[in-house]
């Protein structure tokens, strides 16, 4: 059994609604459905409005979806009750792109990790606080720092901090929405290098939604591409980037910058003609699967 | 191209004015772009590479101010112009393309009318031909349907749109050199790759040199001839950009080279430790001391000067100072360290 499964969840966004007009319709989502083994690294990839961070949030149910189910460990997580979901959630976590904006400034690095575990009525204080200082350990952030405010910290200490608050429930499953975009180029590297020591250690899961194909390629073991709400192709790693089928994809995958002067370039422009936004995903070779 | 060089940076210094002093964001910069060139100037947030490109177009507002130097344009020193004359010199003969379109454009006037009162404003059209110089700067920028979309608004349009827009704006009065600062940052990656297209083909069209100003080394890779890697404020290496990729001379360049995804899948990646320095902060000597790999006794001393490194190559790194070679220390000569760095990268 998969460790979570989706089939097909659909969010519809209304836009231009007011007092006297019912607006149009826009599936942000549109029929998504892909399932994630346990200890993979799954990739979510498209670009701005494909809809991969709002099936990411869906997920979550940060945002509630139109329709659709959610499987975690089999159980429906969209027919949970408050109090379920909000158990589920130690299971389940989320690390934001941006973690500038996803820290409370006005919260100490160390209320920041601490507070998922008073939420969830955890350990007395000492045995919190000690818990916060092998966090921090854990994601490679000095114990001596736990007093500061985010603004103190670096870009990629503050997503430090993120990623020790996300792991802090022992979750199993982690959604990381561009969990490095947001960061310099020279510490990227570290980032990354910490998210696949974490999954290592702590057995984690991972849904890696981002735009950033050279990354995907290097981490994820599955990749599934959003294009207009819908999953346009799905499949292992390897298999895509070497034989992509959908026109969408290649494209993508063409238009990639190759940080080699010499590398022969050949650009392929998507056609929008060329999408047939009817087909439906069938198997291209094993567990590789295209909507052409 | 043994030409002139277009636009020569001499030993350029930006400060800013803090409490604490004044702290330089750009600290004696010197590079050169020649005719039909692109120079690539990489760097990462807060290196210094935007001071750098306002400080060319004098647009450096305080608390920062340009304390020395000279930015040697066509043979004048811009820095020395009075306001008037730099006015005609911004727009018309250097233009400069930002990262995010929206705030370069004015969101209450119609992007046709513009285009129009810039062209109207440097004397490059009359009141009547401007529309009609406005729609064909936006077909030569492959807008589609100009004609129409010239009445436009900038939120109208989508953000390669609007970029492409900027474009047309910045070539309306045929500049010889044009700054791209973080071009295509703001957009997805389809729509990168045909924007540096555009510009790759209208630099080569009307014979322009372009800066283009980047963090992202794929984009240097595939668009500029010669490369400027800044780091804290400094320019620590030059060079042809296939010298840069593919024999980097400063510890600095090889480690964002190695740091980027691309080895075996799921391999730890080569990271660079330690996070980028604030100004104000910087260490003495080098400023890529603490992080570098490669450090010796020389480094935290003061800063290193440039040092050949091949034909039109140079790095600001002790490494490659002859005096220092084969002499061993305490960290490792340096020689010992480079070949250990340059094992470690193959």
């Amino acid at each position: 059994m998969p460790l979570v499964e989706v089939s097909h969840l659909v969010k519809q966004f209304t836009r231009g609604a007011g007092l006297f007009q019912s607006g149009t319709t826009v599936a942000a989502v549109d029929d998504v459905s892909f399932a994630i083994e346990e200890g993979e690294t799954f990739g979510l990839v498209g670009e701005s409005g494909s809809g991969k961070t709002t099936t990411g949030r869906c997920m979550l149910r940060l945002v509630e979806p139109t329709a659709g189910e959610v499987r975690f460990r089999g159980e429906n997580v969209l027919a949970f009750t408050r109090a379920r979901m909000r158990q589920a959630r130690r299971e389940m976590q989320i690390v934001f792109q941006d973690p500038y904006s996803s820290l409370n400034p006005r919260m100490r690095a160390r209320q920041i990790v601490e507070e998922p575990l008073i939420i969830h009525r955890i350990g007395r204080r000492a045995e919190r606080r000690a818990r916060v200082a092998e966090l921090f350990d854990l994601v490679g952030l000095n114990a001596a720092h736990l007093e500061r405010y985010p603004h103190q910290f670096s870009g990629g200490q503050r997503q430090r901090i993120g990623l020790a608050r996300a792991v802090a429930l022992n979750p199993s499953f982690l959604i990381l929405d561009e969990p490095v975009s947001a960061l310099d180029v020279s510490v990227q590297a570290q980032v990354v290098n910490l998210l696949m020591d974490l999954q290592q250690r702590l057995k984690l899961t991972y849904l890696f939604i981002a735009h950033d194909l050279r990354l995907v390629e290097h981490i994820c073991s599955r990749i599934a591409v959003m294009y207009l709400g819908k999953i346009v192709e799905m499949g292992p790693t390897a298999s895509l980037f070497a034989a992509p089928q959908h026109p969408y994809t290649r494209a993508l995958l063409s238009a990639i910058p190759v940080p080699d002067p010499d590398a022969p370039r050949q650009r392929i422009v998507l056609d929008p003609a060329s999408v047939n936004r009817e087909a439906s995903l069938r198997e291209i070779s094993t567990g590789h699967f295209a909507a052409v | 191209m043994s030409a002139d060089p277009l636009l020569r940076v001499d030993r350029l210094t930006t400060v800013f004015d803090t409490p604490r002093g004044a702290l330089p964001a750009v600290d004696d910069v010197t590079f050169e772009i020649r005719p039909g060139e692109t120079l690539g100037l990489v760097g990462e947030s807060g290196s210094g590479k935007s001071v750098t490109a306002l400080s060319i177009m004098r647009l450096v507002q305080p608390p920062g101010r340009i304390a020395s130097g000279r930015v040697l344009f066509k043979g004048r020193d811009l820095l020395t112009l009075g306001e008037r004359d730099m006015q005609r010199v911004r727009g018309a003969e250097i233009a400069l393309i930002f990262q995010e379109p929206m705030t370069a454009l004015n969101p209450v006037f119609r992007i046709g009318d513009q285009i129009a009162e810039t062209l109207v404003v440097h004397g490059r059209a009359g009141k009547r031909d401007a529309r009609a110089k406005a729609i064909d700067l936006l077909r030569s920028v492959r807008i589609p349907d100009p004609e129409s979309r010239v009445a436009d608004y900038p939120h109208q349009l989508s953000g390669g749109m609007r970029q492409r827009v900027m474009i047309a704006l910045a070539l309306s009065c045929q500049p010889s050199l044009v700054i791209a600062d973080e071009p295509t940052t703001a957009l997805d990656v389809t729509i990168q790759a045909e924007i540096l297209d555009l510009l790759r083909e209208m630099k080569s069209a009307l014979r322009l040199s372009l800066l283009l100003i980047t963090h992202d080394l794929g984009v240097v890779a595939e668009t500029a001839d010669r490369v400027a890697v800044m780091y804290a404020g400094r320019i620590v290496e030059t060079g042809p950009v296939r010298a840069i990729f593919r024999d980097p001379g400063h510890p600095y360049t090889r480690g964002l080279l190695a740091s980027m995804p691309g080895g075996r899948p799921g391999e730890r990646l080569r990271a660079i430790e330690g996070t980028v320095p604030l100004i104000g902060e910087l260490p003495p000597g080098c400023a890529f001391t603490p992080r570098c790999p490669s450090r010796f006794e020389p480094c935290p001393t003061a800063p290193p000067p440039d040092y050949p490194v091949g034909v039109g190559h140079e790095a600001k790194c002790y490494l490659h100072d002859p005096a220092f070679a084969g002499r061993p220390s305490a960290v490792g000569g340096p020689s010992s360290a480079l070949r250990a760095e340059r094992d470690a990268a193959r």
